[in-house]
C-alpha cells in the first residue's frame, strides 16, 4: 500500500468531448471537468436573460426514492409538505441534519416512478450517504447514473425546446413530466437557476449529445458555462450551497423559511425541529442578505461587513452583475442590520465600500405561473 | 521607443525616462471580461516587482505588478468608465498607467517582444 496521498481523478461528464469541441474554456468543479465559458461570461449571462442558454448540469446528482411511505421517510430529513404534494409537481426543500443545519439544497419532485430528487454535485456522495443511512431499509434509494440533466434557461426556451420536444408549453413553474423525444424518455421540469423561465431536462446519458446539438441547433440557443450559471443565481437571489449555505446555518438564518410548510411547522417531525422551529418563533441572530455595492468595485466572498468599527457579518457570494451593471453580494449580517436599505460598509483590500441591504431578486423573476399573463 | 514584457504578463512601453505600462493580449485573454480596474495615483511610488494596479475579472481580481520602479506621473481614466477597454484593445488604449523610471537599467531583466512570444509559447 503506497504512503503516498491518494488522488482524486476527476471526471468527465457524457458531454466533455461536445463541450471542448465548442472550444469552452474547462475547469474543475464538483469533481469534474466542466465549462466556464465558451464565448465569455457576460456574453452568455445577457443572451441567457434575452433568448435562451443551454447549460449542461449532468454533475448533480439525480436520485430516486420508492416504496411504500417514501414521502413520509423522507419528511423526517427535510422541512417540506412532501406527503401531499401533487403527482408530476416539484419543490424547493433542505436536507437537513440532526442539529437543523442545511447539508445540502435540493429539488424534490412526485413521479409516478417515485420522489425524484436532483442535489448538488459538490455534496451528492455524502447525500447519497446521509439518506441511505436515515431512511428505511424497505424504502430504495437509486442514484440515476446513467442519466445526464440540461437546463434551457430563457425568455425564448419555450419556443426553442417547444420545436423540439412539443408539448413541454403545457407545463407551467415547478410542474413536471414525461416526455417522449423520437424513442427517447425525458423527463422535464419547469423550473432552474436563474430566475427565467425555463426547464431542466433528464435525458439517457446516452442519447444527451444528440439532445444538446439539437437543442444548439435552434437560433435561439447558445451553450452557457458555470460562470453564467453563476452570475444569472446571484442576480436572481438564489443561493448557492457550500457558499451561501453549509452545515452551520439553520433554514432561519438562511432566509428560506417559505421552504418550512405550514403542516410541518404545526408538527415538526423533522431533523432539528427543535432549533428551527425556536429560531421560527424568536427570530435568529443573523440572517442572510442580498447588498447591493457602491461604486464599482466588486466585493467578494469572504469580505467582511462592519457599521462603524464593529463587524457585523460577512459576504458569501458576489461579484459583478452584467444585467445590472453594478456589483451585488449576498452574506449574514447580525439581526439588526437585516432591514432592506440598511447602510452598511464592506472591506475589499482594506479600503471601506459603501453598500446598502437590498431585498432579492435584485432582478425581478420572470416564472411561468399558472394565472399570469403573458 | 522600445516595448518590453515580464513574466507576469505586463508590456511597458519606454521613451527616453518615460514609460507606459499595461497587460498582454495573452493576459486579458485568460482573464476573461473585465468588469473593473483601478490604477494607481498620480505621485505614488513604485517598486519593480510590487503591486501597481487591480484588475478584475467577472471571477476574481488580480494584481498588476510594476515591471520597474519609478513615479506614477499619469492613470488611465478611461478604464473606470470602461473596464472592458482591457480586453478591447490591452495593448494600446487598455494601458493601465504611466511612470517616470528611476533605475532605467532595470530593464535588462525584462524581455522583448521575441523572447515573450516564447514565453507564452511554452506556458
Amino acid at each position: 500500500m503506497s504512503d503516498e496521498a491518494e488522488i482524486t481523478e476527476i471526471e468527465t461528464l457524457p458531454l466533455d468531448a461536445w463541450h471542448r469541441a465548442k472550444s469552452a474554456r474547462m475547469v474543475e468543479f464538483a469533481g469534474y471537468h466542466m465549462p466556464i465559458q465558451y464565448e465569455g461570461i457576460i456574453a452568455e449571462h445577457l443572451w441567457t436573460r434575452e433568448s435562451a442558454g443551454l447549460f449542461d448540469v449532468s454533475h448533480m446528482g439525480q436520485l430516486m426514492l420508492s416504496g411504500e411511505g417514501a414521502a413520509a421517510a423522507l419528511e423526517a430529513l427535510v422541512p417540506g409538505e412532501i406527503a401531499a404534494l401533487g403527482e408530476e409537481r416539484m419543490r424547493y426543500s433542505l436536507l437537513l441534519g440532526e442539529d437543523g443545519g442545511i447539508l445540502d439544497d435540493l429539488m424534490i419532485t412526485t413521479t409516478p416512478m417515485g420522489i425524484y430528487i436532483v442535489v448538488n454535485g459538490a455534496v451528492k456522495w455524502e447525500d447519497i450517504g446521509y439518506l441511505r443511512e436515515n431512511l428505511p431499509d424497505d424504502i430504495t434509494l437509486n442514484h440515476m447514473e446513467d442519466r445526464a440533466l440540461l437546463a434551457l434557461q430563457g425568455p425564448k426556451a419555450v419556443d426553442a425546446l417547444k420545436r423540439v420536444v412539443p408539448g413541454v408549453d403545457a407545463l407551467y413553474f415547478m410542474e413536471a413530466g414525461s416526455f417522449l423525444w423520437g424513442h427517447t424518455p425525458l423527463w422535464i421540469s419547469r423550473s432552474g437557476y436563474t430566475g427565467e423561465d425555463g426547464f431542466e431536462i433528464s435525458v439517457p446519458a446516452e442519447e444527451v449529445e444528440a439532445l444538446a446539438t439539437a437543442l444548439c441547433g435552434q437560433a435561439e440557443v447558445k451553450p452557457i458555462g458555470l460562470g453564467a450559471r453563476d452570475s444569472l443565481r446571484l442576480e436572481a437571489g438564489l443561493p448557492l450551497y457550500g457558499h451561501d449555505l453549509d452545515p452551520a446555518i439553520d433554514p432561519v438564518e438562511g432566509d428560506l423559511t417559505f421552504a418550512i410548510n405550514k403542516r410541518r411547522r404545526e408538527q415538526g417531525g423533522f431533523a432539528g425541529a427543535e432549533r428551527i422551529l425556536g429560531a421560527l418563533a424568536n427570530g435568529a441572530a443573523k440572517k442572510r442578505v442580498g447588498l447591493k455595492i457602491d461604486g464599482k468595485m466588486p466585493a467578494r466572498e469572504g469580505a467582511l461587513i462592519f457599521d462603524g468599527a464593529t463587524q457585523i457579518g460577512v459576504l458569501t457570494s458576489g461579484g459583478f452583475a452584467p444585467s445590472l451593471g453594478f456589483p451585488i453580494a449576498m452574506g449574514y449580517v447580525t439581526r439588526n442590520f437585516t432591514a432592506p436599505g440598511t447602510s452598511v460598509e464592506i472591506e475589499v483590500r482594506g479600503k471601506r465600500i459603501a453598500a446598502t441591504v437590498s431585498p432579492t431578486p435584485f432582478i425581478p423573476n420572470r416564472y411561468h405561473r399558472k394565472g399570469k399573463t403573458a | 521607443m522600445s516595448r518590453y514584457f515580464t513574466q507576469d504578463h505586463e508590456w511597458i512601453d519606454v521613451d527616453s525616462d518615460s514609460a507606459t505600462v499595461g497587460i498582454t493580449t495573452y493576459a486579458q485573454e485568460q482573464l476573461g471580461d473585465i468588469v473593473f480596474a483601478e490604477v494607481p495615483a498620480v505621485g505614488t511610488t513604485l517598486t519593480k516587482g510590487g503591486d501597481a494596479a487591480v484588475v478584475e475579472s467577472v471571477k476574481a481580481a488580480s494584481d498588476v505588478y510594476a515591471p520597474v520602479s519609478g513615479t506614477v506621473t499619469e492613470g488611465n481614466d478611461a478604464l473606470g468608465d470602461d473596464p472592458a477597454l482591457v480586453n478591447s484593445d490591452p495593448e494600446g488604449a487598455g494601458w493601465f498607467f504611466k511612470l517616470t523610471l528611476s533605475d532605467p537599467a532595470e530593464l535588462d531583466g525584462l524581455m522583448d517582444e521575441a523572447a515573450y512570444k516564447a514565453f507564452v509559447a511554452g506556458l
